[in-house]
């Protein structure tokens, strides 16, 4: 504590915005690098490999092979904006700004259902604002994150309990529950499934009651088996599952993808046939591979080490997000930090998964990596949501 | 850490949070696991796929070699047809899968859409035919008889026909120059089978779907050096069948030429020869059967007497092996083979075998020589022999004394034989024959040749057979049960059937005196195949070497730089001394000059060209006598036979002669024309080969026929057939100029109205017309393929 003090009473207010910034105790330097490197590398690692996937691709990119190496470059920088302005902004100020941004994305996601929407991929999960699609369930993780940490860690941070209580969960799982039943008409099944993950999460660092963690997964369970039974699930998500289950099923039609995924990871070998060399990417044998399937472009031409050095960077985030969760000294922060754990470790296995082949094939981005400007904002602003927990002082200092 | 227990934390969230980080870092642990599982445990196996993912092989089919004759005129060679040809994957870019081309397409071509379309569609489980069973990736056949009208619609209007071309295409061509299909010998072609394909697989020369393979005759037994390789080029696709890069390229290598022995001319004469000599045949009234005779097939064999060259090889019932281009239709096909029409298939030369008859006789000569009996010997020509109460008549039971051998071969005479025969017999022990039995007359049979095969170039050829005591035995075992079930019905039936078998069950294990008294005059049950005679004719003739015949003289590879001769191979010597094949030299000349061959050579000038020759008649059961003629000169060796025609020298005579006259340019009065010989001497040189690998082919006239030349040759001669310099004489300049007319007929017009940038074709000097076609059309069309 000395060394702390120590430092503030060096502080003077003439040091200039670069001496504030760099100073020893600032902002920047108390965030957690290890974890800004990582994201920064995936991210640069994913313009290469989206550049590789559609430099080819006339049809895409209008002629120009750099179209989405320029595209994603800026996504990141305003990836990179966004998470220094939640940073600026701070975790704890935007808790008081939660139900603004709640309903906000609330009247997002209700517009993709009027006619504003659009459908891509068979999921109506896009709004199409002035030329550039939206995809505002990205958002809504956020907002559910932010919302039910709010509710759970209110009573608990202000010292009036130990863990929430039952009261408090049904209202933050009834806050969850809105956004995602919208999501599920659109339908976009994928991100449903993340944000049941991220409920999953949240709730375990709250504290609540090992009773709500076994009834949930015992609801969702039987909501899944029910969502299959009564044919809720268009054909396309049945039929994707079946190719899960059996790829040999039928590998021109919906086995396709999975198989011609796997040829093209498992051809990589150790090295890769090199950046741009790899002939199951020019030959656009896998589809979506600069958004869904970006990971068999690694796979591919850098090989299980560029595949390899993914999940590890993925992992160092996670490490870190894990060591914020556990060292934050308010429980909000905890529940803030194991969502957004939740979030990346289940939508980068699900994504990876299916590449393999061990998960079915679920319409999700891969973190970082995949092309596409709302899914690289949101990733980017949960990264400041992340470091603002770790740069936070201590309420009580 | 310190700051921990200040905070609302408690130690449930704690445990949670560990837990949960245990289990972000086994869900990554195991997509690191996979990973490695997929690209190093797995990963060779998957590059492979991902190889067979994204090359497609396009392939070019080579252009079969031709088969030429002596002189270089194509036998059988290619034609350049107009295919109309649609790209599956051009037609599969557009919006409406090219069917608004293939429907423009059918009109230009006259033809259905529904019928164009159904070409294009690929087969599958439950498409029917028609369907395209190759590769997508391989422009699909509309239609192999575009005219140029419809060639040139599609070619000029190319923008409204994307993905269709119209190609010269190399299809085969059985030329028949002057008339002579050569059938059986050039054989035919058909499709591959999947078996085969299988069975090639993994060899030097794998067949492609697309392959035909020879069949039979010459087709087969070269068609390793006729087939040429493929072409095959991998491209790199991408997933919708874009080509993206050409990975590897191997240009598809013409077969090889093959130059054979045979005379296009002579061969032409053969054929007509033996089928006027059929025809005549069946006028002919047969005494012993009171009916005409049949004359139900024949076959005719001219072979270089010095090598065994075969210079023509004639087979009656033939066939037009045109009929098997392009896919033989399921009628042509009962045609040829149902019993109606008499296998024409069948090369009877090589496959058709019969009791020899008396031009066995030299055999028994050679061998009574063996036994120790003297060649100038006196042995008396009774009128018949008996053997117990068997009577054996000598042929018109004439009675000439007694005389020496070559008289007995000059005459014809049985009983001499007959004798013979009968005491070597008794010498080797009888019917049980002692330890160290001779048997010289079927020793001699045996070192002859017979029973067994020549060694000709053509494939399935059949053995005959000499019926010596150890195939008496072979063929008892065979046939005991059913000739001894016969047998029973002995003695209520008495016909002959039944007492023949009665006679085989008890004793037919052994050599007869009778068997062997038949067997000398070369009746009962031996069978000889026609090039089995001519082959030892010709030895007789050359001084006693036995050749393999050879169709084949040379194989040339398509740039002509490689020319490969097939040399004459002797695959014996008969066991004959030098004084004995003379002296039955001397004999057989007496035959032609007055013996029983005396009367069909009259007039022939026997001092320049010294005939021989012997005539056989042979007895068949049930049927009419087989008719046998075999001769020969210096140069050549001819012999003929027609099955159930009649007399040796009165069915095959003529025809005979007619052959030795068109050869040596003999007419009717025994004068030499040297102008109208055909090929007084064989063809020892081989036809020119060019700079270019082409052959430069001698012209073709239409042989002197004595009865309806003139006619004929105003008839075919304009545009019958297909070789080059129909009807002219007047050397290589005018056969040049009535060349690259014909050139400018069939295909100038359409190269030059399609504006092709090919010069040589333009120019109108293409010396393609007195080449046989196939290598230039090769050349055309492959110079088309590359612009």
């Amino acid at each position: 504590m000395t060394g702390h003090g120590f430092s503030i009473s060096r502080y003077t207010p003439d040091q200039g915005v670069w001496g504030r910034l760099t100073a020893r105790d600032s902002l920047v330097r108390r965030m957690d690098w290890p974890m800004l490197a990582s994201a920064l590398l995936l991210s640069g690692l994913g313009s290469l490999l989206v550049w590789s996937a559609t430099r080819n691709r006339t049809e895409l990119n209008n002629g120009d092979p750099y179209d989405y190496l320029i595209k994603h470059t800026v996504n990141v920088g305003i990836g990179l904006a966004l998470m220094a302005g939640t940073v600026w902004l701070g975790h704890r100020t935007l808790r008081g700004a939660v139900p603004v941004l709640y309903a906000l994305s609330l009247i997002l996601i209700g517009l993709v259902l009027t006619p504003l929407g659009t459908t891509i991929n068979g999921s109506h999960a896009w709004l199409d604002v002035g030329g550039f699609s939206l995809q505002p369930s990205e958002f809504t993780k956020i907002t559910i994150i932010l919302g039910m940490a709010m509710l759970l860690a209110a009573r608990v941070d202000a010292g009036d309990r130990m863990h929430p209580d039952h009261r408090t969960v049904v209202q933050a799982l009834a806050l969850a529950a809105v956004p995602m039943a919208i999501i599920m008409l659109m339908p976009d099944l994928g991100s449903v499934m993340v944000m049941v993950v991220i409920v999953l999460g949240v709730l375990l660092a709250s504290g609540a009651s090992n009773r709500w963690i076994i009834g949930l997964m015992t609801t969702g369970a039987v909501g899944a088996i029910a969502v299959w039974q009564l044919g809720i699930l268009d054909e396309y998500q049945i039929n994707r599952f079946a190719a899960f289950a059996n790829p040999e099923l039928d590998p021109a039609g919906v086995g396709y993808n999975t198989n011609q995924a796997r040829i093209a990871i498992g051809s990589g070998g150790l090295y890769g046939t090199g950046l741009f060399n790899g002939t199951q990417t020019t030959g656009q044998f896998v589809p979506e591979q600069q958004t869904d399937f970006v990971f068999t472009v690694a796979g591919e031409e850098l090989g299980f080490l560029g595949g390899g050095l993914i999940i590890v960077l993925l992992g160092v985030i996670l490490w870190r997000a894990c060591r914020i969760a556990r060292q934050t000294t308010e429980l909000y922060g905890t529940i803030v930090a194991a969502g957004i754990i939740a979030w990346f470790a289940f939508q980068s296995f699900e994504n990876i998964g299916m590449t393999l082949g061990i998960m079915p094939v679920a319409g999700l981005p891969l973190p970082f990596v995949s092309y596409g400007g709302t899914s690289m904002f949101a990733v980017w602003i949960a990264v400041g949501l992340l470091q603002s927990i770790k740069v936070q002082r201590p309420l009580s200092a | 850490m310190s700051n921990i227990p200040e905070t609302g934390r408690t130690s449930r969230v704690t445990i949670r949070l560990v837990a949960i980080q245990i289990l972000v870092f086994s869900l990554l642990a195991t997509l690191g696991g996979r990973l490695w599982f997929l690209q190093i445990r797995n990963g060779d196996e998957y590059t492979a796929e991902a190889a067979g993912n994204h090359v497609q092989q396009v392939v070019q089919p080579a252009v079969r070699g031709s088969i030429l004759d002596a002189r270089g005129v194509p036998l059988a060679d290619n034609e350049t047809r107009l295919v109309v040809s649609a790209s599956r994957t051009e037609l599969m870019k557009m919006d409406d899968d090219g069917e608004a081309v293939l429907a423009r397409l059918a009109k230009v071509l006259g033809m259905k859409p529904k019928d164009v379309s159904d070409k294009v569609r690929l087969c599958d489980a439950e498409t029917e035919q028609p369907c395209w069973n190759g590769s997508p990736y391989q422009p699909i056949p509309i239609t192999d008889e575009a005219t140029t009208q419809q060639a040139l619609a599609i070619r000029e209007r190319s923008e409204d026909f994307p993905g269709i071309t119209a190609e010269p295409t190399a299809v085969r061509r059985y030329a028949a120059p002057a008339g002579a299909t050569t059938s059986q010998v050039l054989g035919y072609l058909s499709p591959v089978t999947d078996e085969e394909i299988k069975k090639a697989e993994n060899t030097d020369s794998p067949f492609l779907r697309s392959d035909q393979v020879g069949r039979s005759g010459l087709e087969r037994s070269y068609d390793e050096y006729l087939r040429g390789k493929a072409g095959v080029t991998r491209y790199e696709v991408d997933k919708l069948g874009r080509v993206m890069g050409q990975t590897q390229s191997d240009p598809a290598v013409a077969g090889h030429n093959v130059i054979t022995s045979i005379d296009a001319r002579v061969q032409a004469v053969a054929e007509k020869e033996l089928e006027k000599a059929m025809k005549e045949a069946r006028k002919q009234f047969d005494d012993n059967t009171g009916r005409n005779y049949e004359a139900d097939a024949g076959a005719v064999v001219v072979l270089e007497s010095k090598t065994g060259r075969v210079v023509s090889m004639a087979s009656n019932p033939d066939y037009d092996p045109n009929a098997w281009v392009g896919g033989i239709s399921g009628k042509d096909y009962a045609e040829m083979t149902d019993k109606e029409s008499n296998y024409p298939l069948l090369n009877r030369a090589i496959q058709g075998q019969a009791a020899p008859g008396s031009i066995f006789k030299v055999i028994p000569t050679a061998a009574a020589v063996k036994a120790g009996y003297d060649f100038n010997g006196r042995y008396p020509c009774t009128s018949s022999y008996s053997i117990g109460n068997q009577v054996f008549k000598n042929f018109e039971s004439q009675d000439h004394g007694a005389i020496n051998l070559g008289k007995a071969l000059e005459v014809s005479c049985d009983t001499v034989f007959y004798r013979l025969a009968h005491q070597e017999h008794k010498r080797d022990g009888g019917m049980n024959p002692k330890k160290d039995a001779k048997d010289w007359f079927y020793k001699t049979a045996h070192d002859f040749g017979l029973g067994k095969k020549t060694g000709i170039d053509l494939p399935n050829e059949v053995t005959g057979r000499v019926p010596d005591r150890q195939w008496k035995k072979d063929f008892w075992e065979a046939n005991k049960d059913s000739w001894c079930e016969k047998a029973k019905d002995w003695p209520e039936k008495k016909d002959y059937v039944t007492k023949l078998s009665r006679e085989n069950c008890l004793a037919g294990m052994k050599l007869h005196a009778y068997d062997s008294v038949n067997y000398s005059i070369g009746q009962g049950d031996t069978l000889v195949t026609p090039i089995q005679m001519a082959t030892i004719y010709s030895a007789i003739a050359n001084g006693g070497t036995l050749y393999d015949p050879s169709v084949g003289k040379a194989v040339v590879s398509p740039d002509g730089k490689s020319v490969e001769m097939i040399e004459p191979e002797p695959h014996g010597k008969l066991p004959t001394s030098k004084k004995t094949l003379q002296q039955i030299d001397g004999a057989l000349a007496d035959v032609a000059t007055a013996g029983t061959a005396a009367w069909r050579f009259q007039g022939w000038p026997q001092d320049k060209i010294p005939m021989h020759a012997k005539t056989g008649t042979a007895e068949v059961y049930g049927k009419q006598t087989t008719s046998w003629f075999a001769t020969y000169t210096e140069d050549y060796t001819i012999v003929m036979t027609i099955s159930q025609g009649g007399t040796g020298s009165g069915a095959s005579g003529p025809a005979v002669r007619n052959i030795y006259n068109a050869l040596y340019g003999v007419d009717e009065k025994g004068k030499i024309d040297k102008s109208k010989a055909l090929l007084p001497k064989p063809q020892t040189e081989l036809p020119e080969i060019r700079e270019d690998g082409s052959i430069k082919s001698a012209p073709v006239e239409k042989p002197a026929d004595e009865e309806d030349a003139a006619g004929e040759e105003d008839a075919s001669g304009g545009g019958g057939d297909t070789g080059p310099a129909d009807g002219t004489d007047g050397g290589d300049a005018a056969v040049d100029q009535a060349g690259a007319d014909r050139a400018a007929g069939d295909q100038g017009a359409f190269d030059q109205a399609a504006a092709e940038p090919d010069a040589e074709a333009d120019s109108g000097q293409d010396p393609a017309a007195d080449d046989h076609g196939a290598t230039d059309d090769a050349d055309q069309a492959a110079r088309r393929e590359d612009e």
